[in-house]
């Protein structure tokens, strides 16, 4: 029996006049894989920057593994296990791939200064186990060799990658991806695919997607939401939602 | 060897010397900015109690009769460096923490608000009028034939010249190869993914600000000690000086500031000894003029790309 995971209960957004989300609830389950897809502008990364803390929701709820999640700070949010990526990359671009590896494990090397000092063996050992997980995970996403590469040099796709492996050494329970697949090719794309999946059957973790690529979104869903025009329009299987007249008008218009 | 060609030596050896404190002063701009991207218009304040604590300590010590002069330097450099971080740590929290996420300039003016404050606050203190000590270090090498002219090295110059150096190495290892280094790094490209990591920013951005007090202070101490004179208006023009050498050396470089910080204290020397000693403050604020005109962003500095 799969457990509630992420319960977002009547979330709501504005911005002065404007009603960027509207009552939007949002369910994910452990190990589920859940997209929001919609129109531009329908509002879906606004839900994300009030999930992760970027900005404090008008109303609503946000329960994380039965605690509320509103009022909390960004770091705070994403050290209870809720990380999110961007639109667009945002890598420490100057520093190797490695070092991007190790600062998002910053709070789990967290040693005092003597003991750094003084090389201390528990000091060394949680030395040892960042790197192993940070080679772990680039071995995941297949970026190993490129470890002492500067991160800024790396072809976008394996950026696209090395980002969700940064994410994933903070050994997070929920993953917000926001349109991963956004000006990857076909193959890239497949990569992509693959490696959702991947996290949630072999790693056990829960990923909330916001993309607009069709195909991706209805081959790995579990269950997705659409959003309009920040309003919740329908959710359901891929099955269902291909077949929703409502998503239909919201995509193509009225007949 | 020439007369002129020594006397050139001589001025480049001061110029160094005053260039790498400079260099000191200069790094804390550099870092903060690097990481706010704001000006802390209060960093020539904390270099100016920096040298005062020193000679406060040194004074003291002596008075106790204490002699050697070792353990009095680095007990002076301890007690410098802890109280210059907790005023640095201390601007930080009550000028720039509040106002996170206002507007640009509203920081700004506080940091000044807290520049002023400092000043004040330290003529209350201990007076406005100069504070001498005699000098602790004294004597030196000197080289070049004496029937021409005599190029001196003062042990004081050389003790400056270790003291930056190995304080520079210090911090590019600190910032190169430690934890905390790496958190700062990431800070300043980015400082909203970093929060997102799970990393409290907050706590690295204190963290520059101690750090670069704590090189403010190394830098009160050599030059306090070099002049043998302190007044609660010297941190204005050694800030505007640093500031300079961070601007010229490209703000948020640190190896820039330190190159601008060199450069300034070259100029400057090498103005003195050619022209009327007035003249220095045109050269080198000229030189600033000329470098902006044809390198905005500095000798090191990269060029700003917009964040979209």
């Amino acid at each position: 029996m799969s457990q509630l995971l992420l319960d977002v209960q009547g979330l709501t957004m504005r911005f002065g006049g404007l009603v960027a989300v509207n009552k939007v609830d949002l369910k994910v389950k452990n190990r589920q894989i859940v997209s929001i897809i919609g129109p531009n502008g329908a509002g879906k990364t606004t839900v994300f920057n009030c999930l992760s803390g970027f900005y404090i929701p008008t109303e609503g709820s946000v329960m994380f593994n039965g605690r509320e999640l509103a009022g909390l700070k960004d770091f705070q949010i994403s050290r209870k296990g809720l990380v999110r990526t961007f639109q667009h990359v945002r890598l420490f671009s100057k520093m190797t791939v490695i070092e991007n590896m190790l600062v998002a494990q910053h709070r789990h090397l967290n040693t005092n200064l003597l003991s750094g000092l003084f090389k201390t063996s528990s000091y060394r050992r949680l030395q040892q186990e960042a790197m192993d997980r940070a080679a772990y995970w680039l071995k995941e996403v297949d970026l190993l060799e490129f470890a002492n590469r500067e991160a800024g040099n790396l072809a976008y796709g394996q950026q696209r990658r090395l980002e969700i492996a940064r994410c994933m050494v903070t050994q997070p329970e929920l993953l917000l991806l926001d349109e991963p697949a956004a000006g990857l090719n076909p193959n890239e794309t497949k990569e992509l695919d693959e490696l959702i999946v991947k996290l949630r059957d072999e790693h056990e973790i829960s990923v909330l997607l916001i993309e607009h690529d069709m195909g991706l979104v209805m081959g790995i869903s579990d269950h997705i939401y659409v959003i309009a025009q920040g309003t919740p329009l329908a959710d359901g299987t891929a099955e269902e939602i291909k077949n929703n007249p409502d998503v239909i008008k919201a995509y193509l218009g009225e007949e | 060897m020439t007369e002129s060609f020594l006397y050139l030596i001589q001025q480049l050896i001061n110029g160094l010397t005053i260039g790498s404190t400079y260099a000191l002063i200069a790094i804390g701009y550099t870092m903060v900015y690097g990481i706010i991207g704001m000006i802390n218009f209060a960093h020539g304040e904390i270099y100016m109690i920096g040298s005062y604590v020193t000679f406060i300590v040194i004074a003291g010590l002596l008075g106790m009769g204490l002699v050697s002069l070792p353990i009095i330097l680095i007990v002076a450099l301890i007690v410098a460096v802890i109280i210059a971080s907790t005023y640095g740590w201390t601007v930080e929290r009550v000028a720039y923490r509040p106002l996170r996420g206002s507007n640009r300039l509203i920081p700004l003016i506080s940091a000044i608000g807290m520049s002023i404050f400092l000043q004040n606050y330290v003529v209350l203190a201990q007076g406005s009028r100069d504070v001498a000590l005699p000098p602790q270090i004294t004597g030196g090498w000197t080289f070049g034939d004496p029937s021409v002219f005599e190029v001196s090295f003062s042990y004081m110059q050389a003790l400056i010249w270790i003291a930056t150096f190995a304080t520079m190495s210090a911090l590019t290892l600190f910032i190169s190869r430690s934890r905390m280094g790496r958190a700062c790094r990431a800070c300043s490209e980015d400082l909203g993914m970093t929060n997102l990591l799970g990393i409290d920013t907050n706590r690295t951005i204190a963290l520059t600000f101690i750090i670069g007090a704590a090189l403010a202070a190394v830098a009160g101490l050599l030059l306090g000690l070099y002049y043998g004179v302190v007044n609660p208006f010297i941190g204005f023009i050694a800030g505007l000086k640093a500031f300079t050498a961070a601007v010229l050396g490209g703000i948020g470089s640190i190896p820039g500031a330190v190159l601008g910080g060199l450069i300034l204290g070259v100029t400057e020397a090498l103005t003195s000894a050619y022209f009327p000693s007035e003249y220095k403050d045109v050269v080198s604020f000229g030189l600033l003029v000329l470098i902006l005109l044809f390198r905005p962003s500095g000798l090191l500095g990269k060029p700003e790309v917009e964040k979209v």
